[in-house]
């Protein structure tokens, strides 16, 4: 077990390295020189000159690569060429903010995807599994930024129950039932996704599971069926656990839409902000670190499936 | 939102000889009544696309303030207008247009390309498998939807930069599902026998692979037309696509949104479409999964 861990631990840095090449990359795909996008074409030489040194452009590309690397190891991540402010600041409170919201969307979506899937798949082919997997699908093809807009105009806007955009005015942590209210709607949003992703997956992997000869003989055996079902999540949990690690990344990840309707201030906003303002070191920062974010996630998954389930330590 | 081909486990349909299969799947599919609905509505939708300058009666891209956010219903604008007094039905129909064309072209290119890494990488040595698949691992890292905001924000905004970023974006995925049924065919004592009979490499990956990987490919390549469509919406809706006036219905959707307090029906109307194209992908996958008897990731 700790070999496999240990192995899976060290196999991480070459996937860390290549992220951060890609996010490196990232501002050197656009055609040209990166500094077009700080630089209106009309500047003159000397200023450009200037910027070019003090962003070291002028070194070559593996240098740039290399002294990035170094700083970001270190957790310096560059200051905004729009604020002048440092990135690591601005993306600890933005990725605090997203945390906010998706953690609660991750349990309550987790939650209600292992129930729903799991009624499916004992009720196979009822009345209640179709109910279920009508949900589910809903969930799955659901633009989730036209769920926002929808459940603002049925709670916000028609019903009036509950604020329509922005974060309470603690900001952070809820502190408050206000703050809680602020909520409600961007964490009922990003649960849905999750919610159909992982119903679909339960439900599958508990009507292989049943299909399986040791369920039948635990049925022959004259458990109960509580004790059955019982037997059979445990089995479908390490699937459905990878599953969980996936989308609790794409949640850190994929909020900016919903953020974006939400005008949530978190990381997925920050992101659109650097995009639209060109502010490619915050763009490249909230990259690296969502994605560090999602590797971590994904290694701890890993680790912890290893150690439910005996067979993929193989 | 997800791309859901976390480590696929694939299970290889029984190989059934090459007309009898597809026989067989046509007659499965004949029999499933949600199937038929589903496809007939993608019919639909792309018949509109074609067809909409035949179906419609006004301009999309002219109208008249003083017509702004008519309801549904209002006389010779049987879906209401936008927020510029534009016909809303009009709109919807061109819209079908790009939303399409920005939501299934990066998954058909995806597919050709993942499809031919992940058969390389499926039957070539250790070395090829190790160099392909490992690179994958990388962009694998990366939250799906984060790394096409990414690239289109960094690329700047347009029909083709959003394809290209959607594409890179679902290359890894097919490239995983494709090396993976491979090595699972390749294994498979048919392959063997073909082998030992003589095929050459060549013959033994057209006949024997290639007709084997098709279906899951095909199966899986069909729910990923579904988060296509939703992030391709979702790119033009951020003002990372489709930039307006163009129709397309994210980027309506997007301008739209300002008007829920008007009139929040027309408001939700693009995002219902969506809604309903991407479901339709998504039970058609379904649909031709149980057809093919196909097993998909998990």
């Amino acid at each position: 077990m700790l070999v496999y861990a240990l192995v899976r631990i060290l196999y991480t840095i070459p996937i860390l390295l290549g992220v951060s090449l890609i996010a490196f990359g990232l501002i050197h795909l656009v055609p040209g020189n990166p500094l077009d996008l700080l630089l209106p074409p009309e500047a003159p030489k000397e200023l450009v000159d200037q910027i070019k040194a003090k962003y070291g452009f002028d070194q070559p590309l593996y240098i740039q690569y290399f002294t990035w690397l170094g700083r970001v190891a270190v957790g310096d991540l560059g200051n905004s060429v729009f604020t002048g402010e440092p990135v690591r600041e601005q993306l600890i409170s933005a990725l605090s903010n997203t945390l906010v919201l998706a953690i609660p969307a991750a349990v309550l979506g987790f939650a209600l995807g292992i129930f729903l899937g799991a009624v499916a798949g004992f009720n196979r082919d009822t009345w209640i599994d179709k109910l279920a997997s009508a949900i589910a699908i809903t969930g799955v093809s659901m633009p989730h930024y036209w769920g926002a807009i929808v459940s603002v105009i049925l709670f916000s806007v028609i019903l009036n129950w509950l604020p329509a955009t922005g974060m309470g005015p603690s900001g952070g942590l809820p502190q408050s039932w206000e703050d809680v209210t602020h909520m409600i709607l961007p964490v009922a949003t990003l649960s849905l996704i999750p919610m159909g992703v992982i119903s679909r997956l339960v439900r599958a992997t508990v009507l292989e599971i049943n299909g399986q000869e040791f369920t039948a003989a635990l049925r022959g055996k004259g458990l109960r069926r509580k004790r059955i079902i019982y037997h059979v999540l445990k089995n479908a949990a390490p699937p459905a656990m990878a599953l969980m690690g996936l989308q609790f990344g794409y949640l850190l990840g994929g909020s900016i839409l919903v953020e974006t309707v939400y005008n949530w201030p978190g990381s997925g906003q920050l992101m659109n902000l650097a995009i639209f303002r060109r502010d490619i070191p915050v763009l490249q920062a909230t990259v690296v670190v969502l994605s560090f974010f999602f590797v971590l996630i994904n290694l701890s998954v890993d680790v912890l499936q290893a150690a439910i389930d005996p067979r993929i330590r193989r | 939102m997800s791309i859901t081909a976390a480590a696929p486990a694939i299970s290889i349909p029984a190989p059934v000889a090459g007309k009898g299969y597809w026989r067989l799947v046509g007659e499965r599919l004949a029999r499933d009544k949600v199937t038929l609905v589903v496809a007939a509505i993608l019919l639909a939708v792309i018949l509109v696309a074609i067809f909409a300058p035949l179906i419609t009666a006004h301009d999309p891209y002219v109208g008249r303030v003083a017509n702004r956010l008519k309801p549904i219903g209002t006389p010779n604008h049987w879906l209401g207008t936008d927020e510029v007094g534009r016909d809303l039905w009009t709109r919807l129909a061109y819209g079908s247009r790009l939303t399409l064309l920005t939501g299934v072209t990066p998954v058909i290119v995806a597919t050709l390309i993942g499809a031919t890494l992940g058969i390389v990488a499926g039957i070539g040595g250790r070395v090829v498998n190790t160099l392909v698949m490992r690179t994958m691992d990388v962009f694998y890292a990366f939250p799906s939807v984060l790394l096409a905001i990414a690239i289109c924000g960094v690329l700047g905004s347009g029909v083709r930069n959003m394809i290209l970023s959607l594409t890179i974006v679902f290359i890894p995925p097919v490239v995983r599902v494709s090396e993976s049924v491979t090595t699972q065919v390749r294994s498979l004592d048919f392959v063997e026998a073909a082998r030992a009979t003589g095929a050459s490499l060549a013959m033994v990956i057209r006949h024997q692979v290639i007709a084997n990987v098709l279906s899951p490919i095909l199966v899986y390549a069909t729910s990923l037309v579904s988060l296509s469509i939703i992030l391709a919406a979702g790119l033009s809706f951020l003002g990372l696509g489709v930039a307006p006036p163009n129709a397309e219905w994210g980027s309506m959707l997007n301008a739209l949104r300002q008007s829920i307090y008007v009139n929040p029906v027309n408001a939700a109307l693009p995002g219902l479409v969506i809604l309903i194209t991407s479901m339709a992908f998504n039970l058609m996958s379904d649909g031709l999964r149980s057809a093919m008897d196909v097993r998909l990731p998990r």
